[in-house]
């Protein structure tokens, strides 16, 4: 590239040199030389000039609308596109990792909501069976409780049955050393009386 | 050249001379257009050889091409909108032009054409035919209106009208001679303070001390130039776009 300048320089030097190595005019120009176009020469060379001008740009014109500018637009145009495939190729992976994602977070959430469900179930099986075992022993216990109830409840009628014929008994003895006699009926009722005054009857 | 006797020669630097021994004399080919034509080899170059690897990540040339497209793309489009598009290979021709002219004029020996009242004056007709004919073209009988602004009361048409027509009229006028005023003030200026410094230089002893002072002052000139330069192909070309904004929508 340092080469191209220098190359560049030094044409752009030497060209102007070539350029002036040329004789200038016989007759001084009075004046501004861009005005003077009454001059032979300047005059003459001032009009030609003008017509070189009209073919060189128009020269110009053509290569910058032909060939010049359609190329450099091309290039342009060229990477706009790709920046905008890679954009766009960017933004579809993006998209389809945010999909990823998404998926990857259903599939935890759903592998979650699972293993929460199997807990819970296990729980509540866990719950029953527990629940079953203790009904069953309560209801053992309940029935052995009311077996042992209604043993109590015989051993208790049987003993408050014995208690009346003992304590008839005990007061027909009593009686019979007190007063030297006694009567049994009278005793029995007046024990009865005495029992049901008492809520043991 | 610079100085003879005690007179400064600024203007000698202007006189258009043939190139190319007698083909060239018999021609009219001139130092002038021999410049145009090494300007449109180097603008050609920059833009074709530039982009002709068409790397995606450009180099230097290839940047410079791509940044001076678009820079005048973007004029183009911003000030005529779309329908500008197809003016842009013109006025990119004539920026680059205006701007390699100018720009090779500030090497030594070389010849800014665009210094030529000649030349700018053919450029701003051809720019001033271009958007007369455009309008015409776009706008047919409708153009004449652009002369007399709508809602304007009608009594003041006798004032509006022929300020319109003048102001229509001058447009290359204008256009041509601040590029050809910029471009010879500053050679011209250029010129002179070299003029002083061969002057300077020549006295006594203390001569090449106070010699100084004009060379740094041609220092500042020439970047100074560089700047008018480009601000000057700017204007040109930026001046253009406006005027085709005019004729393409009619204000």
């Amino acid at each position: 590239m340092r080469r191209l300048v220098l190359a560049a320089a030094l044409i752009g030097a030497a060209v102007p040199c070539v350029a002036l190595g040329a004789p200038p005019p016989g007759e001084p120009v009075p004046g501004m030389p861009q005005l003077a176009f009454g001059h032979p020469v300047q005059g003459r060379l001032l009009i030609s000039h003008v017509v070189w001008l009209l073919i060189i740009f128009g020269l110009l014109y053509y290569v910058m609308a032909r060939y010049a500018l359609p190329q450099v637009g091309s290039v342009l145009e060229e990477r706009r596109r790709r920046i905008e495939a890679d954009l766009e190729a960017a933004r579809a992976a993006k998209d389809s990792a945010d999909r990823a994602v998404a998926e990857h977070e259903a599939a935890t959430a759903r592998a979650r909501a699972e293993a929460q469900a199997a807990i819970a179930a296990a729980l509540q099986q866990a719950q029953a069976e527990a629940a079953a075992r203790t009904e069953a022993l309560n209801a053992r216990l309940d029935s052995q409780i009311q077996e042992a109830e209604k043993r109590i409840a015989a051993a208790r009628d049987a003993a408050m049955g014995a208690l009346r014929q003992v304590a008839a008994e005990t007061a027909d003895a009593l009686v019979a050393r007190l007063i030297g006699r006694a009567d049994r009926k009278a005793v029995e009722r007046a024990v009865e009386r005495e029992l049901a005054a008492r809520g043991r009857a | 050249m610079a100085a003879e006797g005690n007179t400064i020669d600024a203007l000698s630097q202007f006189i258009l001379v043939p190139v190319l021994g007698r083909v060239g004399e018999s021609v009219g080919f001139t130092q002038s257009n021999l410049h145009m034509l090494i300007a449109v080899g180097l603008i050609t170059a920059l833009m074709m050889w530039g982009t002709a690897k068409r790397a995606l990540i450009p180099g230097r040339m290839q940047a410079l091409a791509e940044s001076a497209y678009e820079f005048v793309h973007g004029l183009v489009t911003e000030q005529v909108g779309e329908k500008g598009k197809r003016f842009f290979p013109f006025v990119f021709s004539l920026f680059m032009f205006i701007l390699f002219g100018n720009m090779l004029g500030l090497f030594p020996y070389a010849f800014t054409y665009t210094s030529h009242i000649a030349v700018t004056f053919t450029l701003a007709a051809i720019v001033f035919v271009l958007i007369t004919v455009v309008a015409l073209a776009i706008h047919g009988r409708k153009f004449f209106g652009y002369f007399f602004p709508e809602g304007a009361p009608v009594w003041l048409a006798p004032i509006i009208v022929p300020v319109e027509i003048v102001s229509y009229l001058s447009r290359p006028v204008s256009l041509s001679i601040r590029l050809f005023a910029n471009m010879v003030a500053g050679h011209v200026m250029l010129k002179v303070f070299a003029s002083f410094v061969v002057m300077l230089g020549g006295l006594a002893v203390i001569g090449p001390f106070v010699a100084l002072l004009p060379l740094a002052l041609n220092v500042a000139l020439v970047a100074f130039e560089v700047l008018v330069a480009f601000l000057q192909a700017y204007v040109f070309a930026i001046l253009t776009c406006i005027y085709l904004h005019d004729a393409v929508h009619l204000h």
